[in-house]
């Protein structure tokens, strides 16, 4: 029941709708079907199964809201639903910064439904699971993994005659691999929309090669390196950059994306000239949502970042209108331009430098320069003359995305990365001068 | 809808951008009505227990949660939203073939929850072939029918929602008056009614209420393009809508107001504009080592970092591996009874009754009754925090109760208790303390936090930074964050004030696990003096 059909659920959207006396209403079924497996210390902890379907009604009255929500649809409990929101919208003060209800939106096809991952059994996430304990356990070391699979759809319409489907589905592995000694640790991931192209053995091979080769870290002096970071770990900072870029913000005067003296910094080079930050919900690596989250505008190709000139920001409809501006939806995914060469080649080309699996525990220092905190984790590098010399201790960055990204020196093929709720194609980065600020014994 | 929304404040620069929303949306008057009939949860519950015994398990238990939640967002003198939110369900956990299962539904009929006790008891049984070592569950007596609610005395989520909107209107305009540009202002509520049944014959009740008040104050100064923010001291709390009546008794007159067990948002976001606009022209600091004057405010998610997860036995572990993290504080260490995690003045007990804190309820989420322990005891690791299929790991027979799920649908596991450092045994005032700094730097409230994933380095920013020369403080400074090592830290601890200045802390979204769980802890202290810390200048310029 969690997964309609396009068919099921346009009649559902239709048939609630009708039901409407309000001056404008919008309705949005979802259903997801989300399994999981988690294991550490070389056995399963804990796996399961949540179902969840559920009909949202919004109905309006001038600048007035009300939203309500219901798990059944008969006749009867679709009337219901929307009664009540009437009945809150009523009740409700005005919200000043309200916008009309869209129009019907041409909505992108997008192809992101896996059959395999789609049809994913208990037994495959149990083997899943078992491939990467046997990686472990081929090389002495302990795994501690969780796989996550989820088929969901989503269906909008709404009473000006806007209609959208999307079904999708994904599944995202994560493994951490520490050696017997706790002297080595070791991390990978994948993130795919078809569950058949996941190899959690060999994503798990990479971790526990990490785990044995980063034992016997020694440290280095704190300073400025030239970093490679793998796609994981340029993922974090990026991630922190895109969730903080936001014209109203700009525009007030409180972001790093604000102009001195008032007013945004689009149109300006912040960024070296090869960054080039974009989304594409039909991208066939990252296929994601076509439409924004937020109000269901529709969501096409558009540049973030293009030759280091900051081209767009996304603007909600009501400052939109406030600055006589377009609006520009928050995207689905995010895709990061880079080059052709492997991980391997950065760090051949490399005379010296410092390799990054994986940053970690990231937090905002100042929102004004975009100043970041975090770790690097799970395999960290000295290279040398392009080859890795030995493991290093792990570091402290204080570093901004902003300076990361104006002092790129090589990118690599992007990977897909999972990104706090949505997925994303980033590339390694060869940075120089990034800021390592004090030394961490963690391992 | 995902279970598990995360709500984004668009356009707000906040820390607390994004919160996770368990739940649906619902009407409003629906927080108040009456949950489930108990003798309706019993019937049900009886149902899953006897099924999942019936299939070969050997232990069960069963939660029948309604999680109600409400968030009224503003934005200077706009209400952004309000979100009302029920979650209702069941979720039930079995041991079969030494081994756990976990299912959960929100069809609340006997077949429901029958059918979801059949898919546990079944997912144990597929699991068990991958397990090693089988589930050892530390014996637990029955309580039979028991219950527990937060001692409030205003339910928040009963109250008027008008009330509330009148309330953080008046703090922003407050803020605005005193020279903020911008204001962001919050309500948070919480009631979680929670029903717990097990085969060991417990059968309680609970109605666990909390509720946080945060706000956000910028000032921009458009000239030169810098803009500082200044977030409130208020604390999320286990309290009831007392908690803002901001009675005089609790107020601490310092560099700014501090606040015991009630809160003055209003006063507190005057001060917090006019302390934004001082931190733009403040002094930048200069780079080094200082002995650091942290206030409760702030000392809290120090505690919560480098005390309170190093010292969660799953972590210690591997269990949070591979997302969380481990720990410094190994088995080996505390089996020594000589392992110093701070210098002898340094005391720390988990607990999970303390009134007020976000922590307490009456019983935890696998049925044990809470209480309070020992973890480091003057200055020596001496326990872990642990539940029912630990336990036997440390050598011990009962559990420490500290389980917690944050929904039906959730798993339950190990969470963090109150953890909370014992004030000094000698009596010292804040004032005193600080007369005896020569170069230091006094912390109030908490800002930018990170520490590595075994806990050992960590970065702490703030909300109020100001200087000590020679005994006094002689004004405001900026760019301050602090690294440093936990042990070395905590050992270097070298007074704390006395229980006159203890207060709670606390966390209302502390994560954890995969699928991520959030739960809320507090963390209490009294003033704290912590020589010879490293202080870095945060501060950066772009292009």
């Amino acid at each position: 029941m969690a997964i309609l059909s396009r068919s099921e659920a346009k009649q559902i959207l239709d048939k609630v709708l009708k039901y409407s006396k309000a001056e404008a209403a919008s309705a949005q079924l979802s259903g997801s079907e989300t399994g999981n497996i988690r294991y550490a210390r070389n056995s399963v902890s804990t796996s399961g199964i949540v179902n969840d379907i559920e009909l949202v009604v919004e109905a309006r009255f001038g600048k007035k809201s009300g939203i309500a929500t219901i798990n059944e649809f008969s006749d009867a409990a679709l009337e219901k639903v929307m009664r009540r929101a009437e009945e809150l919208a009523k009740l409700s003060p005005d919200n000043p910064e309200s916008m009309p209800l869209l129009g019907a939106q041409k909505y992108l096809p997008v192809n992101a439904f896996a059959k395999s991952t789609a049809e994913i059994t208990p037994d495959q996430r149990a083997k899943a699971a078992a491939d990467s304990i046997a990686a472990a356990k081929k090389q002495k070391v302990v795994a501690a993994g969780f796989l996550e699979d989820t088929r969901t759809f989503a269906a909008v319409a709404n009473t000006e005659g806007l209609f959208g489907y999307h079904a999708s589905t994904s599944a995202n592995f994560t493994v951490t691999m520490r050696t017997e000694n706790g002297q080595g640790s070791g991390w990978a991931q994948s993130d795919v929309t078809d569950f058949a192209t996941m190899d959690t053995g060999a994503t798990s091979r990479i971790a526990a090669q990490k785990a044995v080769e980063s034992q016997q870290a020694r440290a280095l002096e704190p300073g400025k390196y030239t970093v490679i970071l793998e796609p994981s770990a340029v993922s974090g900072l990026l991630g922190f950059m895109m969730w903080s870029a936001d014209a109203r913000t700009a525009d007030e005067g409180r972001s790093f994306m604000s102009k001195k003296g008032g007013g945004n910094r689009i149109g300006e080079k912040m960024f070296d000239k090869r960054v080039h930050l974009y989304s594409d919900p039909t991208d066939p690596n990252v296929p994601a949502q076509p439409w924004s989250d937020e109000d269901h505008m529709a969501l096409s190709r558009i540049d973030w970042i293009k030759n280091g000139v900051v081209r767009n920001l996304p603007r909600s409809r009501y400052w939109a209108q406030k600055t006589k501006a377009e609006p520009v939806p928050r995207p689905s995914n995010l895709i990061m331009a880079g080059g052709d060469k492997s991980t391997e080649q950065l760090i051949k080309e490399t005379r010296r430098g410092v390799l990054v699996t994986r940053t970690w525990y990231i937090r905002m220092v100042d929102p004004q320069s975009l100043l970041l905190t975090g770790l690097t984790r799970d395999g960290t590098f000295y290279i040398e003359n392009g080859k890795i010399k030995y493991p290093i201790k792990n570091f402290r960055f204080n570093e901004s995305p902003v300076i990361m990204l104006n002092n790129i020196e090589d990118m690599g093929r992007p990977q897909r990365v999972g990104m706090g709720g949505f997925s994303a194609m980033i590339p390694a980065l060869k940075v120089r001068d990034f800021t390592f600020s004090s030394l961490s014994d963690a391992v | 809808m995902d279970r598990r929304k995360f709500l984004q404040l668009s356009g707000a620069g906040l820390g607390f951008s994004m919160l996770p929303l368990s739940g649906v949306a619902v009407a409003e008057a629906k927080l108040t009505q009456s949950g489930i009939d108990i003798a309706v949860k019993k019937e049900l519950a009886d149902a899953a227990l006897n099924t999942a015994t019936k299939l070969g398990a050997s232990y069960a238990d069963v939660r029948i949660g309604r999680y109600l939640n409400q968030f009224v967002i503003t934005r200077e003198m706009k209400v952004q939203n309000v979100v009302n939110t029920e979650s209702l369900g069941m979720g039930v956990r079995v041991i079969a073939n030494g081994t756990w299962g976990f299912a959960a539904t929100n069809d609340m009929t006997v077949d429901g929850i029958s059918r979801a006790a059949a898919q546990a008891v079944a997912t144990a049984k597929a699991n068990s072939r991958y397990q090693e070592e089988p589930v050892q569950l530390a014996k637990q007596k029955g309580f039979g029918e028991v219950s527990w609610r937060t001692p409030i005395q205003k339910n928040a989520i009963a109250m008027p929602l008008a009330e509330k909107v009148d309330l953080l209107m008046e703090v922003n305009k407050a803020a605005l008056d005193s020279g903020a540009d911008f204001v962001n202002s919050m309500l948070f509520l919480v009631n979680e009614q929670k029903y717990f049944a097990s085969t060991d014959g417990s059968y309680i009740d609970q109605d666990v209420h909390r509720l946080w008040a945060p706000f956000e104050v910028t000032a921009v100064d458009k000239k030169s393009g810098a803009f500082r923010s200044r977030r409130g001291l208020s604390q999320p709390v286990g309290r009831g809508f007392e908690y803002l009546d901001g009675r005089k008794e609790d107020k601490i007159q310092s560099q700014t107001v501090l606040y015991r067990d009630s809160y003055d948002m209003l006063e507190d976001a005057r001060l917090a504009a006019e302390q934004a606009r001082e931190k733009l022209s403040a002094k930048s600091v200069k780079p080094g080592k200082y002995d650091l004057v942290l206030d409760p405010s702030h000392l809290w998610l120090t505690i919560h970092e480098s005390v309170g997860h190093p010292l969660e036995l799953d972590r210690v572990l591997g269990y949070e591996a591979n997302f969380a993290g481990t720990s410094f504080a190994t088995i080996d260490k505390w089996r020594s009874g000589k392992f110093q995690y701070g210098s002898d003045k340094v005391n720390f007990v988990a607990d999970k009754v303390q009134p007020g804190s976000l922590g307490a309820v009456g019983y935890d989420d696998e049925g044990v009754k809470t209480g309070s322990w020992e973890l480091v005891k003057d200055g020596v690791l001496v326990n872990y925090q642990a539940i029912r299929d630990q336990v036997h790991m440390l050598g011990q027979k009962a559990s420490h109760g500290c389980c917690y799920a944050d929904s039906w649908s959730s798993v339950q596991f190990q969470r963090m208790p109150n953890v909370s450092l014992m004030p000094g045994k000698e009596t010292l005032s804040v004032e005193d303390m600080i007369k005896d700094v020569e170069k230091g730097i006094y912390i109030i409230g908490d800002g930018s936090f990170s520490i590595d994933q075994q806990r050992y380095n960590f970065q702490f920013g703030g909300q109020l930074f100001y200087e000590i020369e020679n005994g006094k403080i002689t004004g405001m400074l900026e760019d301050v964050a602090y690294q440093s090592n936990t042990q070395e830290f905590w050992n270097a601890c070298s007074q704390i004030c006395d229980k006159r200045d203890y207060r709670l802390g606390g966390s209302f979204f502390d994560g954890k696990g995969q699928p991520q769980q959030v739960s809320a802890v507090s963390h209490g202290s009294a003033t704290a003096r912590f020589n010879g810390v490293n202080v870095i200048n945060t501060k950066r310029k772009l292009g």
